[in-house]
């Protein structure tokens, strides 16, 4: 008994260590910029250059983009799933795993052959349709995670009764997601949103093949000629990250409360 | 025609037809329960009227309106569900209200409506509650005041009361059949629940196995079973097979001892078999006057069920179950002690189809 717990005391103790070492070294080696004190020198040039303003604006405005298309298209689609083509869930969950089977390079090399300015659609044309093409790739990347937490927000209602209550007091299909769906599964839909920002964020294949300046290639252009200055930024990422983590535990722990 | 038509409805998913050739006429204002055991096809049935399974062949008009093929919505029907089916995230109010704000009523009607209705089932401080915060009797009522709030020509209920404890139940199927009163709404109630259809209904459908076995009032159905399943669904009831002596006298053997029947048995032959019945509250302990059948064997068993006192008495080789009121001055029969049991002719019923 007394080893055994001892035992799980060493396992956290290592699977803990294994975490916070290398975060703890980058923090504080991201505070040493000036020679000699700690300091958030680092973090003041990191925040003050454009380049961070302009490619963190960028992915922000992707990451929103993303998921309001991905919500519009994965919404009604795991709500008809659910209502009427029950035997083909396993089938869509599988669909919605591939992309995290398929690398993303794969994805892009894909897309890139497909709509270059040469071929029938030549999404890469132009800035606007490039962004497009950056966006639909985005939608696919948070598909498995989308997906997943939508539907465990609709599952945890009873989506045929409630619609067919719907129907027959007279709404129809888009008022039933409107007004009887989509409220009871926000907060699935917020962790979904939260998750998808996350990944966005950070995201670097798609943004560099297709040459966009995103937030994930400046880390890297950041990362390959500073010394200092990406550990600031590996930090800000975690903290970004965690922030959105949190965010979903608070929010899923409201749903807990207002629905014992 | 009348109000309410089906006819030859059938229904079949993929190879199973649930429903076979189902008709039955509804008056307006009528109050209609099927009846029958899980699985028979009621739900399926209900399911059609209301528009969300849609029938293999056979027709159903409401109003002379033909309705075999309009979407739920445009059929002006209200469901109650089993699970109450409430929206989660409107409250009371907004529940009951939900139909009127689709068809855009005005916010000051529906108000007013919202608050006749929870007038109506008699919760009228509740309005701002969200379901979660009801006990089931109560959201089931927010069901049924959502259903009448769009002013239904016909309300449909799924064993509406099956999910509630038994004290609720029976105080919420007489308030139903008040408010059904009042409104002179037609209705269609489901139960698997013999007690609750007999209660409440003007006409009770008894379906066995997709099919109508009997129509009739609670009395018709209890007293004269059309069927065998009929008989043995509805209420408890003692089953012989019976032999008959004279089809014109009505006489018959019940395992061995002469009885009389005052039913018509004169299409069957001499010495035909017939299955006849007799209901547990029909028979009495004794020999009774010389006008009453009477059977004799031995007491089997007495068990005690609060008001009444049921003795089951062992004939030669069938035995049979009667009903005493119970009465503390009353002896109780004793197991093994010989037996008499009596009961008119007019209760002794004969089945006449399976
Ligand atoms: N959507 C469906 N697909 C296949 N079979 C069904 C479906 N709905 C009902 N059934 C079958 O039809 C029969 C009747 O069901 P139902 O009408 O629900 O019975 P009841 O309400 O009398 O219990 C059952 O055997 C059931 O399994
Ligand atoms: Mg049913």
């Amino acid at each position: 008994m007394k080893t055994n717990r001892l035992g799980h005391w060493i396992a956290i103790l290592i699977g803990t260590l294994y975490f916070v070492v290398p975060l703890a070294a980058t923090f504080e080696f991201s505070l040493r910029k000036l020679r000699g004190v700690y300091s958030f020198e680092a973090y003041r040039v990191v925040l003050a250059d454009p380049q961070f303003q302009s490619s963190f604006t960028f992915s922000v405005g992707l990451a929103v983009v993303t998921i309001v298309f991905g919500m519009a298209i994965i919404v009604p689609m795991a709500y008809f799933v659910e209502l009427r083509l029950r035997k083909l869930r396993p089938f869509v969950e599988f669909v919605t795993l591939l992309p995290l089977v398929v690398p993303a390079i794969v994805i892009v090399f894909g897309y890139l052959r497909l709509y270059n300015s040469s071929s029938i659609l030549p999404l890469t044309n132009s800035t606007l349709s490039t962004n497009f093409l950056l966006t639909c790739g985005y939608v696919t990347l948070a598909l498995p995670y989308m997906y997943r937490s939508i539907e465990t927000g609709l599952r945890a209602i009873d989506v045929r009764t409630l619609t067919e209550a719907a129907e027959s007091l007279g709404a129809s299909s888009g008022t039933i997601i409107w007004r009887i769906i989509l409220p009871n599964i926000r907060s699935a839909m917020l962790s979904g949103a939260f998750l998808t920002f996350a990944i966005v964020i950070g995201e670097f294949t798609f943004a560099s093949l297709l040459n966009r300046p995103a937030f994930g290639p400046y880390l890297q252009l950041i990362g390959a000629n500073r010394a200092y200055e990406p550990a600031a930024l590996a930090c800000m990422a975690f903290m970004i990250t965690w922030a959105c983590m949190g965010i979903i535990q608070v929010i899923s722990r409201n749903a807990v409360a207002a629905h014992p | 025609m009348s109000f309410i038509e089906i006819s030859h409805l059938r229904k079949s998913f993929g190879p199973n037809t649930v429903v076979h050739d189902f008709s039955l006429s509804i008056e307006k204002g009528e109050f209609i329960s099927f009846l029958g055991p899980s699985g028979c096809g009621k739900t399926t049935i209900l399911r059609m009227i209301a528009g969300f399974e849609t029938a293999t062949s056979g027709s159903l008009h409401v109003g002379g309106v033909e309705m075999t093929n309009l979407p739920p919505a445009k059929r002006n029907v209200g469901m109650v569900f089993q699970a109450y089916a409430l929206f989660p995230n409107l409250t009371v109010a907004g529940n009951i209200g939900f139909g009127l704000k689709i068809a855009g009523k005005e916010r000051g009607e529906i108000d007013a409506r919202v608050a006749e209705l929870l007038e109506l089932i008699k919760l009228p401080d509740l309005g701002d509650r969200y379901p979660y915060q009801l006990s089931g009797g109560q959201q089931q009522r927010v069901a049924l005041a959502r259903a009448l709030a769009i002013k239904p020509q016909v309300l449909l209920l799924d064993e509406p009361l099956s999910a509630l404890d038994a004290k609720i139940r029976v105080s919420l199927r007489e308030e139903i059949r008040a408010l059904q009163r009042e409104l002179g709404i037609t209705t269609v109630f489901v139960t698997h629940d013999q007690e609750e259809a007999l209660s409440i209904s003007d006409r009770i459908v008894v379906m066995n196995q997709g099919r109508a076995d009997q129509v009739g009032t609670p009395s018709e159905i209890y007293n004269n079973p059309a069927t065998r399943f009929v008989a043995s669904f509805v209420g408890t009831l003692n089953l012989f097979e019976a032999r008959v002596v004279d089809p014109v006298a009505g006489r018959v053997s019940i395992d061995g001892q002469p009885v009389v029947t005052a039913r018509d048995i004169s299409a069957y032959g001499i010495a035909d078999g017939a299955t006849v019945a007799l209901r547990p509250e029909a028979l009495s302990l004794g020999g009774g006057d010389g006008d009453r059948n009477v059977l004799t064997g031995t007491v089997e068993e007495v068990s005690f069920l609060g008001a009444v006192i049921r003795v089951r008495v062992k004939l030669r080789e069938a035995r049979v179950s009667l009903d005493i009121f119970n009465d503390p001055a009353l002896d109780l029969p004793k197991v093994g002690m010989p037996a008499a049991v009596s009961f008119k002719k007019d209760d002794l019923l004969i089945i006449d189809r399976d």
